[in-house]
């Protein structure tokens, strides 16, 4: 599905606040970005974990909630036209002679001559249930998204949690699963009503089968699942039979790919100079809370004060020839003409 | 301040001053407590900080709001005394509240 490579100065992995930010103070001095997020939209944490609760300590906001953010530096970015690309993780970096190749797990394929590590927390990715041997059933039988539906034909599908995701996948699996059973730890659901209700009609159709409780162990043989033993409210367990089974159990933060791109890492972390913020390899920086210096803060301000150093830097990187004369938006014409306010 | 006993999984007890006001939660992390992650950092969304509250403290801690019973979902082995430690404020009448920290956070 990878077609022409696309071209681009800078990548930046991440668009939470510093990703997004990053784009400003990159497109000050002349730098086309692309973005790349795993989220279906910008904003990062922000708008993944607290997108309504307010954050106090953005200079000059006295309160903000993490959405408005999102919202404001979208806003403030746009002049630059960078190029977001959701649903992606970048998942290999080759060395090219002036520069990376990024490919992302959709085939996106990026060249690029700088990389910016703004991945905060890292990747979010679907929490693991930690039942014993899960991992053996990972990709065999064990999923946490449907790729295909046409995979779960004629299986007997179990489906996990009490979300958007383990609701709507069950209402669109069990026309072609053999059986299926969503098992829930209790009788009230955070998804939407309306797939709750859609939920329950099939329950009383008898096209779905719901059962309370959590599952305790798994069963089965090379990666084979043929069923799981569930913990009832009531403190009794009871076997349910399934080849297949989707845990919902929302995302967590993990470090992923960047831990193979080869460079140094301490404790899940990129440690970077607090000149350029470049990481052990020269052109790829990391800003925000996925970086480690001395004296370190995961503040967002932090992370935004670290985008514009790194940004003179980049700009050296793929303009050696040209001197950056350092100005300032308030004054400059030429700055105010990028930002479309000249 | 009240007193606090986080009972790890192995039965490690830990017991921490926490300033009233403060959550439990942040009474954990600034104890260093293993097994509270509180990746979210306090907003309720996450469950990384679910703990079991034992006896005679449940009626004190009181019980979930819809949103923390919300979050309790995509928390594992849940259990009538389970609470998300982020939501529980610490005040005088919780001085000696004892939970027990699950085996995994996820």
């Amino acid at each position: 599905m990878s077609e022409e490579p696309i071209q681009t100065d800078v990548v930046i992995v991440g668009a939470g606040p510093v990703g997004l930010f990053a784009v400003f103070e990159l497109g000050l001095v002349d730098l086309k970005c692309h973005v790349v997020d795993i989220l279906p939209r910008a904003g990062g944490q922000c708008s993944e974990l607290y997108p309504e609760k307010p954050i106090y300590d953005i200079p000059a906001l006295p309160t903000v909630t993490g959405q408005e953010l999102t919202d404001r530096l979208m806003e403030q970015i746009e002049p630059f036209g960078a190029e977001f690309h959701f649903n992606e993780r970048v998942d290999q970096l080759e060395r090219l002679d002036e520069g990376f190749r990024l490919t992302t797990d959709g085939g996106i394929v990026l060249d690029c001559k700088v990389v910016v590590i703004a991945a905060g927390g890292g990747s979010f990715t679907p929490k693991r249930p930690p039942l014993p041997g899960i991992e053996g059933y990972e990709g065999k039988s064990v999923f946490y998204s449907v790729k295909k539906i046409e995979d779960f034909r004629d299986k007997d599908v179990l489906i996990v949690g009490g979300g958007d995701s383990a609701l709507d996948w069950s209402l669109n699996l069990q026309p072609v699963a053999k059986s299926l059973t969503l098992i829930h730890r209790r009788d009230q659901f955070r998804a939407a009503p309306d797939s709750v209700n859609k939920m329950f009609k099939l329950v009383e159709n008898g096209d779905i089968k719901f059962e309370l409780g959590q599952v305790t162990e798994l069963h089965g043989d090379n990666g084979e699942l043929t069923g799981v033993t569930v913990k009832a409210p009531d403190g009794n367990t009871f076997e349910q039979p399934a080849n297949a089974m989707l845990p919902f159990f929302g995302l967590t933060m993990k470090l992923g790919p960047v831990a193979d791109w080869g460079l140094n890492l301490e404790e899940n972390l990129i440690p970077v100079d607090t000149e350029k913020f470049e990481t052990s390899e020269p052109r790829i920086f990391a800003i925000g809370d996925i970086n480690s210096y001395p004296g370190k803060l995961k503040l967002i301000l932090s992370g935004f004060h670290e985008a514009a150093l790194m940004a003179q830097k980049a700009h050296e990187y793929i303009y050696p020839d040209k001197k950056l004369t350092f100005q300032y938006t308030t004054s400059s014409t030429s700055l105010q003409k990028k930002l479309g306010v000249k | 301040m009240a007193k606090i006993t986080f009972i790890e999984h192995s039965g490690r007890e830990h017991t921490v001053e926490a300033e009233l006001g403060q959550t439990v939660m942040e009474a954990a992390v600034q104890n260093s407590i293993p097994g509270i992650a509180a990746e979210c950092g306090g907003a309720c969304a996450c469950a990384t900080c679910h703990v079991y509250v034992q006896e005679p403290w449940r009626e004190p801690t009181g019980t979930p709001e819809p949103m923390e019973e919300d979050m309790l979902d995509f928390a594992f082995d849940v259990r009538d005394e389970s609470r998300l430690s982020c939501q529980i404020t610490v005040t005088e009448e919780l001085d000696g509240l004892v939970v027990k920290v699950p085996e995994k956070q996820f």
